[in-house]
């Protein structure tokens, strides 16, 4: 680990613009400094800024960004009216990561990429430009849609998936003001610059997820992975299904382990609406889902994976 | 007499024993200082101004250090040295080495060996500067990286009886069948550390170690120097599973750090190294051939296996070591074929051979007893020959039938359905499986030195190590039997070369021999009680500091007079070893739930009963058992070492993405011990236990899977990708 120098923030604006790497749960950071993936100068401590409630907002919640994951599953309002988003905050990493890990530091993580986290290999997530040995390397965690030339990498998490199942959005701060962006427009795709995970600019600091009024339904996350816990998706589904007078009315759906960011399909959701469930409108969804996807090898397996993934959570949901 | 173990003792001196410890589920004496963190592992002594090395590791496959720019670094702030001698390890040494294994960091064998170390003032320092620390290489060589494209060579001596080929196409039922399983690492929790300390020509070493007396030899051998000026300090140790068997990278390098220094030096691996240079074992690929006839009784039995590891090592994965012995078949081809590629050096791991072995022939077994139409219990009992095939030698005992019938009573076997996909529950596929459990049985040589001091308390005292295992446990309770003294008055001291060597942990010979060891310095001590009692030993009594028999009673510490007596005991393998097939037994049974969707394998319940000769305590057994048969769940269902094929190296080096089980992988487990006295296999009549649970779990996980959904898997671990290759798309069922 290389030396660094650290501050503690007491409030927002200390962080807000600060030329530092700000620090939450640590969760992922610090392994990611010990590796030297990471090679922070300043490291500016944000845990004592606030930030870490749940409040009521137009019939949604705001989600403090310093609230702790382990707090944010646990909230009555969200178990009730959120179950997707407490559903999959607990399928990922274990109580004490959870009690650390936040809900802006949680979007911030970065990709579990084998070679990413080595030094000692090409990656142009951590060394624009020195090229990827994913691609025609172990690539069996790695996505299948929205790859580029450059970076096959997956977004990780968890709790993201279900956020942008619920259409969250995301708010923002930085020196030139505020912003907030749709959570599904958050995570950014590789392009030819995959050393950026997301579209925050230098200086900005997310201080809070909004969810919009809760829309009822049955909400599913379905996390399919290698051991029952502590592994990362190798597919998830994340599902809001509604039905009114036997017809498919709500369909909001998210896949994580699949791609860069929490994979979003318009489509996919359109060709349910209106439909009778039946285990051919599934099919039918989950073909026209996959076939977008492209595997690289040894992720092959996730597009079948994937499709059969999401038949089980439409039925699940339909209870068809 | 040098203790040489010629002659069964069916005495069975323990059952006559009157203190009444002996087997009972005693807690561990060191319990308390491990759960509440004040056990002293090896990283955590601290020598007066310790410095803190880190090893740097090849980004080369294979070639040759040129240059390094020590300059750059050597100027970093508390830097102090750096180090890349011709001694240093390239290598970890093979079990029961006993002398260098292959040494000089200017070479690179394979991708992520060490080739310097980088000492510092602080640890944070030091693992900065081994980051930094920019390393000229001369990629050379051509060791493929892939078992695929390497050159086989035997690997053991093959045994060959009859005629296979013929037995095959003569045979009523067979299966011809080809498995693959993939690298394991021992994934200890403790990290390989050592602290050396030099006075004048005398090394201590701190170290993480399962066989000091070897690890004496291999550290004085690596350093060229006398045996008798190293110590090793090893009272606890966190987990071994064979990776410490030989000493490893850091003693060496934290042994000429400190010397060249003058002050002691701390070398802990990171838990990345511990994956990148200790230990794999290998990955296999085996061919199963079974002939029975139309009764199911085996004919034919054939195995061959192709294992891979480092150019000129002389470890083979010894995958047919069970096979050997456990099933008949007069006509059989057994084989080890190794490949020899650039990766880490493979080496024991958690028993090694039958682990991977036993998997797959008790998974070919079931597809047999399917096409035999038998209950797959029902042709394992068919087929347990009277006597070694090809040795002609007696079994020394064996309790895999009981294994097998209590197993199955205890589990309710009967409920299991006859053919697949007769049970499910929502999305999910139930099903049963059983498999049957073998290990060979080692004694090694082995002495302890017991004390009887003169309050009537025990010293044991030997260089035993205890990774976990219990060794403390035991060899406090086999002294405080047999010579009358309740356990809270009996002191163990183990983990230190200076005291006498015992047989170190590995094989699970830990305790059967180094207990033998113990048993007989307290036969000795007996004698001398029995005479000053003036009665034949056959009948002294000795319960709770009283020595008794033919009507005379009297205080041991009277017979004592004021003095301790003090005796080594010692223990040899000898003719019982050469005279007997010695292995321990049992069975597993287990109920799985596959996701018809997902391919996802959930373990529902598993139930192992296992025969291992005489229980020394039913707690540590129990847990031996308990931790073998997650071992088991972890091969059969997330284990796997993921290599690049472009350059060797191993990309899941933590536990985050080498998947052992967790928590929520393991279902209730229940464990059977079964009764047993084994003479031939030791004074104890007791056999080894530690690796015995693993050696057949993952097959009968592959069998209740088949079961369960009908899907034959024939490579492990059995993770959802595998599965779903072969499972019928459930829509089209949800459609019909």
């Amino acid at each position: 680990m290389r030396a660094f120098s650290y501050d503690r923030a007491s409030a927002v604006a200390d962080a807000a613009g600060a030329e530092a790497r700000l620090i939450a749960g640590g969760t992922n950071l610090l392994d990611l400094m010990k590796l030297e993936v990471e090679l922070p100068t300043r490291l500016l401590d944000i845990n004592h800024v606030g930030l870490d409630q749940i409040t009521e907002v137009e019939g949604g919640l705001r989600l403090g960004a310093l609230l702790r994951n382990a707090d944010c599953a646990a909230d009555q309002r969200v178990r009730r009216d959120y179950p997707l988003l407490a559903r999959a905050i607990l399928a990922g990493a274990s109580p004490q990561l959870r009690n650390r890990a936040t809900t802006g530091g949680n979007l911030c993580q970065r990709t579990r990429c084998g070679y990413f986290m080595r030094l000692g290999t090409r990656c142009n997530k951590r060394e624009p430009g020195s090229g990827c040995d994913a691609i025609d390397g172990s690539n069996r965690e790695h996505a299948i849609f929205g790859v580029s030339p450059a970076c096959i990498a997956t977004y990780p998490g968890d709790m993201a998936v279900a956020l942008a199942a619920l259409d969250a959005s995301v708010e923002i701060t930085g020196s030139r003001g505020g912003r907030s962006i749709p959570l599904r427009g958050f995570h950014r795709l590789p392009g030819d610059d995959p050393s950026r995970d997301n579209v925050l600019e230098p200086g900005e600091i997310i201080t809070s997820v909004t969810l919009p009024p809760p829309v009822g339904g049955r909400q599913v996350y379905r996390k399919v992975r290698d051991r029952a816990s502590f592994a990362f998706a190798l597919v998830s589904v994340a599902a809001i299904i509604d039905i009114q007078s036997g017809r498919i009315s709500r369909a909001d759906l998210a896949f994580g382990g699949v791609a860069h960011k929490p994979w979003h399909d318009p489509e996919v959701e359109q060709a349910l609406l209106g439909e009778v469930p039946s285990p051919v409108l599934f099919a039918r969804a989950a073909d026209l889902l996959v076939a977008k996807a492209k595997g690289q090898g040894e992720n092959d397996f996730k597009i079948p994976l994937l499709r059969r993934s999401l038949i089980a959570v439409l039925a699940e949901a339909t209870g068809v | 007499m040098f203790g040489t173990y010629d002659v069964p003792d069916q005495r069975n001196l323990l059952d006559q024993t009157r203190q009444g410890i002996i087997g009972k589920p005693l807690d561990r004496p060191e319990a308390a200082l491990k759960v509440t963190g004040t056990a002293t592992y090896a990283a955590e002594y601290r020598p007066e101004n310790c410095a803190e090395g880190v090893l740097v590791t090849a980004t080369i496959a294979q070639g040759r250090v040129l240059h390094l720019h020590r300059d750059e670094v050597l100027s970093m702030p508390g830097v102090l040295g750096i180090f890349a001698d011709k001694r240093m390890l390239r290598r970890p040494a093979q079990g029961t080495a006993g002398q260098a294994p292959v040494q000089d960091v200017r070479e690179v064998e394979y991708y992520g060996q060490p080739v310097a170390l980088v000492v510092a003032e602080s640890f944070e320092q030091a693992s900065h500067a081994a980051k930094a620390l920019r390393i000229d290489y001369a990629p050379e060589g051509d060791v493929p990286f892939d078992a695929g494209k390497a050159e086989y060579e035997s690997g053991q001596k093959p045994v060959i009886l009859g005629d296979l080929d013929e037995a095959m196409a003569s045979a009523a039922h067979s299966v011809d069948l080809t498995y693959t399983t993939e690298g394991h690492a021992s994934a200890a929790m403790e990290p390989h550390a050592s602290i050396a300390a030099w006075q004048g020509d005398v090394l201590t070493l701190w170290g993480s170690f399962q066989m000091i007396s070897h690890n004496v030899k291999e550290l004085a051998d690596s350093l060229r120097i006398s045996p008798r000026n190293v110590r090793i300090i090893s009272p606890y140790v966190g987990g071994g599973f064979g990776s410490k068997l030989g000493i490893s990278h850091d003693a060496i390098a934290a042994a000429i750090a400190a010397r060249e220094l003058g002050r002691p030096v701390r070398v802990v691996l990171t838990r990345q190294q511990v994956f990148d240079t200790i230990m794999r074992r290998s990955e296999t690929r085996q061919r199963l051939r079974l002939a029975a006839d139309a009764s199911g009784r085996l004919t034919g039995l054939g195995h061959e296996a192709w294992v891979s590891n480092l150019p000129g090592e002389k470890f083979a994965e010894p995958v047919t070591q069970a096979t050997e012995f456990l099933y008949g078949g007069e006509n059989r081809k057994l084989a080890v074929n190794v490949a020899r590629i650039s990766r880490l050096t493979s080496g024991s791991v958690r028993a090694p051979g039958e682990a991977v072995g036993m998997q797959v022939l008790e998974a070919a077994m079931d597809e047999l007893a399917e096409k035999a139409g038998l209950d797959p219990i029902e042709l394992r009992k068919r087929n347990l020959p009277a006597s070694q095939p090809g040795k002609d030698r007696p079994y020394s005992s064996r309790m895999l039938v009981e294994a097998l019938d209590q197993g199955a009573r205890a589990f309710g076997w009967d409920a299991r359905k006859p053919r697949p996909c007769m049970r499910r529950e929502g999305e999910w596929w139930l099903g049963m499986g059983v498999a049957s459990a073998a290990r060979v049985n080692m004694l090694r040589p082995a002495s302890a030195r017991v004390r009887l001091e003169a309050d009537g308390s025990l010293l044991v005292q030997s260089d035993q190590t205890d990774i976990g295992t219990g060794s403390y446990a035991i060899l406090g309770q086999i002294a405080g039997e047999m010579l009358g003294v309740p356990i809270t008055r009996v002191r163990v001291e183990l983990g230190d070369s200076s005291l006498p060597s015992g047989a170190g942990s590995g094989g699970s010979f830990g305790a059967s021999s180094t207990g033998s060891a113990v048993f007989r310095a307290c036969e000795a001590i007996r004698d001398r009680l029995a005479h000053r009692l003036g009665i034949p030993v056959e009948a002294l009594e000795l319960r709770d500091g009283i020595a008794s028999g033919q009507g005379r009673s009297r205080p041991v510490t009277e017979l004592l007079q004021g003095e301790a007596l003090e005796q080594v005991g010692r223990i040899k393998p000898g003719k019982t070893q050469m005279d007997y097939a010695q292995a321990s037994y049992g069975a597993f049974f287990c109920e799985v739930a596959v996701n018809a969707f997902t391919g996802e394998t959930r373990m529902r319940r598993m139930l192992g009963a296992f025969g291992f000769g005489r229980v020394l305590n039913a707690k540590t057994a129990r847990s031996q058992c308990l931790g073998g048969m997650v071992w088991g769940i972890g091969a059969a269902l997330t284990e796997e070492q993921s290599f690049d094929l472009r350059d060797g190296r191993l990309l899941n080096h933590d536990l985050a993405q080498y998947h052992v089980p967790c928590h929520a992988d393991v279902p209730a487990l229940e464990v059977i011990l079964l009764e047993e006295r084994d003479a031939p296999a030791s004074p104890l009549q007791a056999k080894g236990v530690g690796e015995l649970a693993i050696c057949g779990a993952a097959g009968a996980v592959a069998n209740a899977i088949y079961n369960a959904c009908g899907v034959r898997m024939r490579s492990f671990p059995m993770t959802p990708d595998r599965l779903i290759a072969q499972l019928p798309d459930p829509i089209a069922r949800a459609a019909d």
